[in-house]
């Protein structure tokens, strides 16, 4: 498949792969991809482990051969280079520092090995940047997990590569750290104005830090955009799913109506703007509604008359909630589907919404997205929570 | 009465601990005390009068230092040999996948598998039917096969537990592969490598049944003692064992003074 | 966390050869293996294939050796070193026991209890390795000299009258009887079972310890349910590294036995280096090596640990 992200405002392609691929044996990790990432962007490739996104970004480094396609750095076909012939450099996943060198030999090793004599200033620079020039004499084994994450990206970062790859760099790191490293990355990126290339299966820290997203699942990538709109639009069930949470409704397509598409989900009618559809609807055929559960307003039957005109309805009864600080979740059985998911904002609470109450979801049409029906349901959904 | 075989009962394991200490140390007292022995007769194994003639005359008995001086080439020479032969081996079978692993894992299994005396008799059976002279060469060849296993399992072990990111992190910070090997694999590899070399030297230069097969009349350090247990025991040989025993102990009390400074620094 | 595919692509490091530089990269493993693989196989395999060919060979040095197939050798050998084989096995399996006996709990006392005196403990384990093992056990006829202290003192305390009716000891002797053997043998592979020991013990977190202790385990069972399990591939470790060249050793026999103590490694020595019958040494070589390595599979099925390289 194709997928190109948008070149908003940037000089240039960095990194453009073409239909590369990789197999081993008989399993496929990477099916045919054909990616071109911008110059100067934050570009995260997202997935669950297994799904290719790794090997794609070792590929990128050389690490790995590609079994057909090409890589190109800044226009230069780099397929054949081994990898300490190419212009990127890494942060890898337990950041692969050596532990025999102490902090400074470890940052000065990528410009000794290109014949630099004279590294003591860009060194200390660089240590300084990550506020580590204290550390310099330590060995790796001696610093904290952020620390030697930092040391890892100087590491890297001082041989001004053209393209930094970051491969899970925050995965070993605990949830506040990787809150601050996550900030902290996006501000180095932001000041040396590099290209990165982040490998992550975190979705909220890929919707953070990055300002394109490449969603991948089984070897292909499913999804590419900016974080709002893969959010908002997904276009597959394993995007709505991995990335937050969605309620998905099976429905028959009754037909059209202007703009809209008439549905029907257990004698429930719901309407889609065709806008927002990312399949063709055929009268007589299914479809896949779905809607986030923070765009679903939650109001007591007694009060169902209420509610305006317009809106997306469905009856149902409250099975559980549970009140966590600045909403509440509602999980919420219904005709057309069990266990949807609600969250209301703690603003106005109803103390009558409690479980067992019988309830209307309602929301603005324009809120859902339809999807085609031959997907799972489920895809995703259990790749995407927990680290 | 009670109190005391509690405490017999809690300190059990470390009253017993330190007897099979002891029965490991024992010889090496009985060795050192004896070297300032002087015997009646030809055997040393009977305490008469302090003296410190052995001592001072360390090579005074035909043959010792001789022997001496070739178990110590023949150990250095070995040691290279083996180091270098079983590292190489023991990379291809960390590193790589390839068809004939498991022969190869079977056939570095079966020298120490193998009772050395049905090693020695082999080699021996060949070396005698090739008509190779038996001599510095045989004992060489023979030393360098029995250690070469111990080594591929001291290096592989140590080169399975590294981190094969580590080689990647190097290649993509612009080391081309022999830089790779000599900055990154090569350093952390080395305890390992140290740790086979030097059980390598201790085979060798220690080997007694293998190189009594193969060595003709050279007469290593090893098989010197063992004729002087028929003919009679010089005290000279107790020296040279404490002294071994000595050197061995500063050594390896020097590399633990030193890890420790270096690690505090 | 879960995952929806079943193999990890991510850290994946095979790849099938595409370019000439990839074929290339595959033959490096058979260049590494090349020098050393021929160097076992020319003088370790090589000489076992014809040391089989020569115990079926007949003839006298003068004349020469020839194959005839004469598997009799096999058979005279045994009726004639039958007893040699079987003292060979008893003794080493008595000295295996005895050095897991002894070296268990120094293993566990440097493993848990030595603290700071942990690398200190473990030098005096392998220390007495660099001192000739041959004067070593040369010592061990001053400690078990007739009269000697050691020797006194087993006599009145009545432990020689219980070694004297085991068979063991004769009189007031201990030197010369297969108590002094056994004793050389314990001694001289005693580290070879400690150090793998170690190894694993010191491999055992010791937070299981206070598991098994919150889990209402008293510390014997802590021991027999956790610990020892978990040592499980050192006590076999050491057990092969024990028993196997204690079985062919004839260094404890020579020099601290009588002639009534021969084991099967003083035959095949003798053999080949005195009498020069070299088929029957070889086929004496052939029938122990074939004994252990029986012993051993048969061990290390039932233990179940076969990663032992």
């Amino acid at each position: 498949m194709t997928a190109t992200a948008p070149t908003a405002g940037s000089s240039g392609t960095d990194v453009r792969l073409t239909a590369i691929s990789k197999r081993y044996g008989s399993f496929t990790a990477v099916h045919p991809l054909d990616l071109a990432i911008p110059a100067g962007s934050f570009f995260a490739l997202l997935g669950a482990s297994g799904c290719g996104k790794t090997t794609t970004l070792r590929m990128i480094a050389g690490l790995e051969d590609p079994t057909t396609g090409s890589v190109e750095l800044a226009g230069k076909d780099v397929t054949a280079l081994p990898p300490h012939k190419r212009p990127v450099n890494t942060v890898f996943q337990s950041y692969a520092l050596f532990p025999h060198l102490d902090i400074y030999e470890n940052v000065a090793f990528g410009l000794r090995r290109r014949g630099i004599k004279s590294v003591k200033k860009q060194v200390g620079d660089m240590l300084d940047l990550v506020q580590l020039g204290d550390f310099a004499r330590r060995k790796p084994h001696q610093l904290s997990g952020g620390q030697q994450q930092r040391v890892a990206v100087a590491r890297a970062l001082i041989n001004h590569p053209q393209v930094l790859l970051l491969d899970e760099p925050l995965g070993a790191l605990d949830l506040k750290l990787r809150r601050q490293m996550q900030l902290e990355l996006k501000r180095i990126q932001t000041e040396v104005g590099i290209t990165f290339v982040h490998v992550t299966h975190d979705q909220e820290e890929a919707m953070t830090m990055a300002d394109t997203v490449a969603v991948m699942n089984g070897g292909r990538v499913e999804q590419l955009g900016a974080p709002a709109d893969l959010y908002e639009t997904p276009r597959t069930t394993f995007v709505a799913n991995f990335l937050g949470t969605s309620n998905l409704i099976t429905a028959d397509v009754l037909g059209t109506s202007g703009d809209d598409i008439l549905l029907r989900a257990c004698d429930t009618k719901l309407t889609l703007p065709a806008t927002r559809c990312t399949t063709t609807a055929r009268t007589g055929e299914k479809l896949l509604i779905g809607i986030r559960p923070e765009k679903i307003t939650l109001t007591h039957a007694d009060d169902a008359g209420t509610i305006p005109d317009g809106r997306n309805r469905i009856t149902g009864r409250i099975a559980d909630s549970s009140f966590i600080g600045v909403s509440t979740q509602y999980v919420i059985d219904s005709p057309v589907g069990p266990g949807l998911s609600v969250y209301e904002q703690n603003i106005e609470r109803d103390s009558r919404l409690a479980p067992g109450a019988e309830v209307v979801l309602h929301w603005n049409p324009g809120h859902s997205f339809g999807l085609d029906a031959a997907q799972s349901v489920e895809a995703g959904t259990d790749a995407g929570e927990g680290t | 009465m009670r109190t005391v075989t509690r405490w017999l009962r809690r300190n059990l394991v470390v009253l017993v601990g330190l007897g099979t200490l002891g029965y490991l140390m024992l010889p090496n007292v009985i060795v050192t005390v004896f070297s300032f022995n002087k015997p009646n007769g030809r055997f040393n194994y009977e305490w008469q009068r302090f003296s410190t003639d052995a001592w001072t005359d360390p090579c005074g008995v035909a043959d010792l230092c001789g022997s001496l001086s070739l178990s110590l080439r023949i150990a250095i020479w070995a040691t290279i040999g083996a180091t270098v032969l079983g590292t190489m081996i023991a990379f291809a079978l960390a590193r790589y996948r390839f068809r004939a692993r498991s022969s190869v894992s079977t056939l570095l299994f079966l020298p120490m598998a193998m009772p050395e005396v049905v090693m020695a008799a082999s080699l021996a059976t060949l070396f005698l039917n090739m008509g190779v002279t038996f001599g510095f060469w045989t004992i060489l060849i023979a030393h360098i096969m029995f250690c070469l296993s111990f080594v591929v399992t001291a290096v592989k072990a140590r080169v399975m537990s590294m981190d094969p990111r580590l080689e990647q992190a190097a290649q993509d910070l612009y080391a081309t592969p022999f830089q790779t090997f000599l900055r990154v694999t090569l350093p952390i590899a080395a305890p390992g490598i140290a740790a086979g070399a030097l059980l390598s030297f201790a085979l060798s230069f220690d080997d007694f049944i293998i190189t009594n097969f193969n060595a003709g009349s050279t007469v290593t350090f090893p098989m010197f003692v063992w004729g002087s247990a028929q003919r009679g025991t010089p005290v000279q040989i107790n020296v040279i064992g404490t002294a071994m025993f000595a050197v061995a102990v500063l050594c390896v009390l020097a590399g633990q003074l030193v890890g420790r400074r270096r690690r505090r620094s | 966390m879960t995952t929806t595919a079943t193999t990890s692509a991510d850290t994946g490091t095979e790849a099938p050869a595409v370019t000439a530089a990839a074929r290339r990269k595959k033959l490096v493993p058979y260049w590494l293996l090349l020098p050393g693989i021929l160097w076992l196989v020319v003088f370790f395999a090589a000489p076992l294939v014809y040391q089989a060919s020569t115990s079926v060979q007949t003839g006298s040095l003068e004349e020469g050796f020839k194959v005839t197939w004469h598997f009799a050798t096999y058979a005279d050998a045994l009726t004639e070193y039958y007893p040699q084989f079987l003292r060979s096995v008893a003794y080493s399996a008595t000295a295996t026991v005895l050095c897991l006996a002894l070296g268990y709990p120094l293993a566990y006392l440097i493993a848990f209890k030595a603290g700071r005196w942990r690398n200190l403990l473990m030098v005096l384990v392998i220390a007495p390795f660099f001192t000739s093992f041959l004067i070593r056990t040369l010592a061990w006829k001053t400690i078990l000299s007739d009269g000697g202290p050691v020797v006194s003192a087993l006599g009145s305390l009545h432990i020689l009258d219980v070694t004297n009716a085991l068979g063991v000891t004769e009189g007031h002797r201990v030197l010369a009887t297969p108590l002094a053997v056994v004793c050389g043998l314990t001694y001289n592979f005693l580290p070879f079972m400690i150090l793998p020991l170690y190894t694993s013990l010191e491999r055992i977190d010791p937070r299981l310890h206070e598991a098994a202790g919150d889990l209402y385990a008293t510390p014997l069972t802590t021991f027999r349910k956790v610990t020892f399990p978990l040592s499980m591939p050192g006590v076999v470790a050491g057990t092969l590294l024990t028993f196997i060249p204690a079985t062919g050793d004839y260094i404890n026999a020579e020099l601290l036995g009588s002639t009534d103590q021969k084991m099967i490694g003083n035959v095949i020595q003798s053999q080949f280096l005195r009498v020069l019958d070299y088929p029957t040494a070889a086929a004496l070589s052939f029938i122990l090596m074939a004994a252990i390595l029986a012993m051993v599979t048969l061990y290390i099925r039932k233990s179940g640990t076969e990663d032992l390289v």
